[in-house]
């Protein structure tokens, strides 16, 4: 299998704060990748750097073997990156189709093929955008990203702030482009919720990779899970 | 990167917004009665010139405001210079208005693609500041070159006819009002088309977040360079006209209350829909004109008035009511109008 994405000694942040320190893994095509950690350790800041919305200090991105880190982003999504952020940031003022069809590029991923896999777009595609609720938004931001038709799917926290239902929902809906062969970073703080169908993980800790293992074998030990996730408690004093 | 071809969902797009451009009845009736006021109230042609070219000049900050989300407290620059080009051109002969009004358009676009670059970075304050800077130092420098511009004095001139029939200016205020009303609904049609373009749609997505319309493949910078070049031709196109109807430029073209007027213009009739400009210009001129003839000490204290009771009642909240009212005098119509 090739190598779709080669980050090496990646520092980054925003303005002048340093968030991840000196970050290096890859990702093979068609393989999906969970980014665990406790809140604030730079798991959001390793995302947006790869799309380019931060300040990146030093290091390298390797799409395919093309160096994306000085693209800026309306150059990278071109080049097969998509994102779905933390805030999913949906065109209210435009309707359901018009969010995916602006931004749609030639390929697989075609407006019917999403409305496949998010059949609750399709009954709401005239819809505004600020109708939604917060479930379709997520599967809304997932296609818009989609039908830009990119090689690695970006997601943030897909499912914070859902219903439990509409969390099943979505996670169907990510397995189901995990079997496709679609590579995908995904974000989470749940790990139970992703590391099912994610080939490996890293998890992140002040902004550097402080566990780095296959999802299956970290799903299988729950106290290295336990250990990297709960956070800090305090000493009684 | 991959290069763009037709594809099922492109024509799919192209389909939607080709239904989304036709016209709608309402909008029909609105250009068929400006074009009744015209020709029905012949002693008002000024008044209804007027308007239209305010309307054309809002319609300008519209695209830029409206569709796109940048503010801009400059757009006296252009007009100014629109105004100021197609004088100096029929001054020195060249007196066709419709030459005059390309004229004028083009070396106001010519203006707004030279400082567009100027609001890519910083926030709306660095562009109200930007675009006010650019708008004072252009009114210096027709202030400074007297022997181009006329200076303080101004520049007197006088125009042909429109398409060699028709006297447009003081001896032909309806023609002077017909030719603007032409140019205002072909350069309406025009920003209608973009706004229902893929172009106009990525304007929204920049409006709403540029940033993430950016990290969707947007080019943002370009396309914001290239609306406010077009803003920029609109707003030269009204001046041109101004200046064409009127047969005089003087140095208040460039002022700030210019810009600020018809930044009012567009509050009052609402921002992003287009006809917002329009609207506001006439209700902003009739006002003007009424309340000034009543109280001409006491106008703008009104037109302060309005502007307050929009901002904290809501335009929503009016054409809601509005809309309920007429659905309840003509339901047939009103639920034309939703269709």
């Amino acid at each position: 299998m090739t190598e779709l994405l080669r980050v090496e000694s990646l520092s980054a942040g925003y303005g002048e704060a340093r968030v991840i320190q000196n970050l290096a893994f890859a990702l093979e095509d068609g393989r999906s990748l969970a980014v665990l950690g406790r809140n604030g350790v730079g798991k959001t800041t390793l995302i947006d750097t790869l799309i380019g919305v931060t300040t990146r200090f030093s290091g390298c991105i390797l799409l395919a073997g093309e160096d994306i880190a000085l693209l800026p982003p309306h150059v990278r999504a071109r080049c097969g990156v998509g994102w779905t952020p933390q805030e999913r940031n949906i065109f209210r003022s435009l309707t359901v189709e018009e969010n995916l069809t602006a931004v749609a590029l030639p390929g697989a991923w075609t407006l019917k093929r999403v409305y496949g896999l998010f059949p609750r777009l399709e009954e709401r595609r005239s819809n505004m955008g600020r109708q939604l609720s917060g479930g379709e938004q997520q599967m809304l931001a997932i296609g818009r990203a989609l039908v830009l038709n990119p090689r690695l799917l970006l997601l943030d926290e897909p499912t914070e702030g859902l219903a439990p239902i509409i969390v099943d929902e979505l996670l169907a809906a990510l397995r189901e482009l995990a079997r496709a062969g679609l590579s995908m970073i995904i974000v989470e703080q749940k790990p139970k919720k992703i590391l099912p169908f994610t080939d490996h993980a890293i998890v992140l800790d002040r902004g550097a990779i402080a566990h780095d293992a296959p999802s299956a074998e970290l799903l299988a030990d729950p106290s290295a899970l336990d250990a990297h996730l709960t956070a800090t408690k305090k000493a009684p004093r | 990167m991959r290069a763009a071809q037709p594809t099922a969902t492109t024509r799919r797009l192209e389909a939607h917004l080709h239904r989304r451009a036709r016209w709608r009845w309402p909008e029909i009736v609105f250009w068929v009665a400006a074009l009744g006021a015209i020709v029905v109230l012949p002693s008002r042609a000024a008044l209804i010139n007027e308007i239209l070219i305010a309307g054309l000049f809002a319609l300008s900050l519209d695209l830029i405001l409206g569709l796109t989300g940048i503010v801009s407290l400059g757009q006296a620059a252009f007009f100014g210079l629109g105004a100021y080009s197609a004088a100096i051109l029929a001054s020195k002969g060249f007196a066709d208005p419709t030459l005059g009004l390309l004229f004028g358009a083009a070396i106001a676009a010519v203006l707004g693609l030279a400082t567009a670059p100027l609001l890519l970075r910083g926030g709306d304050l660095t562009r109200l500041m930007v675009t006010l800077g650019v708008s004072l130092m252009l009114g210096e420098l027709a202030n400074r070159n007297g022997w181009l511009t006329g200076g303080a004095d101004g520049l007197n001139f006088s125009m042909g006819k429109v398409l060699g029939l028709f006297p447009i200016g003081f001896t032909g205020q309806r023609n002077a009002a017909l030719y603007s009303f032409a140019a205002l609904f072909i350069l309406f049609a025009v920003a209608r088309r973009l706004a229902q373009s893929p172009f106009g749609l990525a304007l929204a997505a920049i409006r709403e977040n540029r940033l993430r319309a950016g990290a969707l493949g947007i080019a943002t910078s370009r396309r914001i360079v290239a609306i406010y070049t077009v803003s920029a031709a609109y707003a030269g196109a009204a001046g041109a006209l101004l200046a064409e109807t009127t047969q005089i430029v003087s140095l208040d073209l460039f002022d700030f209350h210019r810009s600020a007027d018809v930044m009012l213009m567009l509050i009052i009739g609402g921002a992003g829909y287009l006809y917002g400009g329009i609207i506001g210009a006439a209700v902003f001129i009739v006002l003007r004109d009424v309340i000034s003839a009543a109280t001409p000490e006491y106008w703008e204290f009104w037109i302060g008035a309005l502007l307050v009771v929009l901002v904290l009642i809501g335009r929503e909240r009016i054409h809601d009511f509005a809309v309920r009212a007429a659905s309840s005098l003509a339901p047939d119509a009103a639920r034309g109008d939703a269709a």
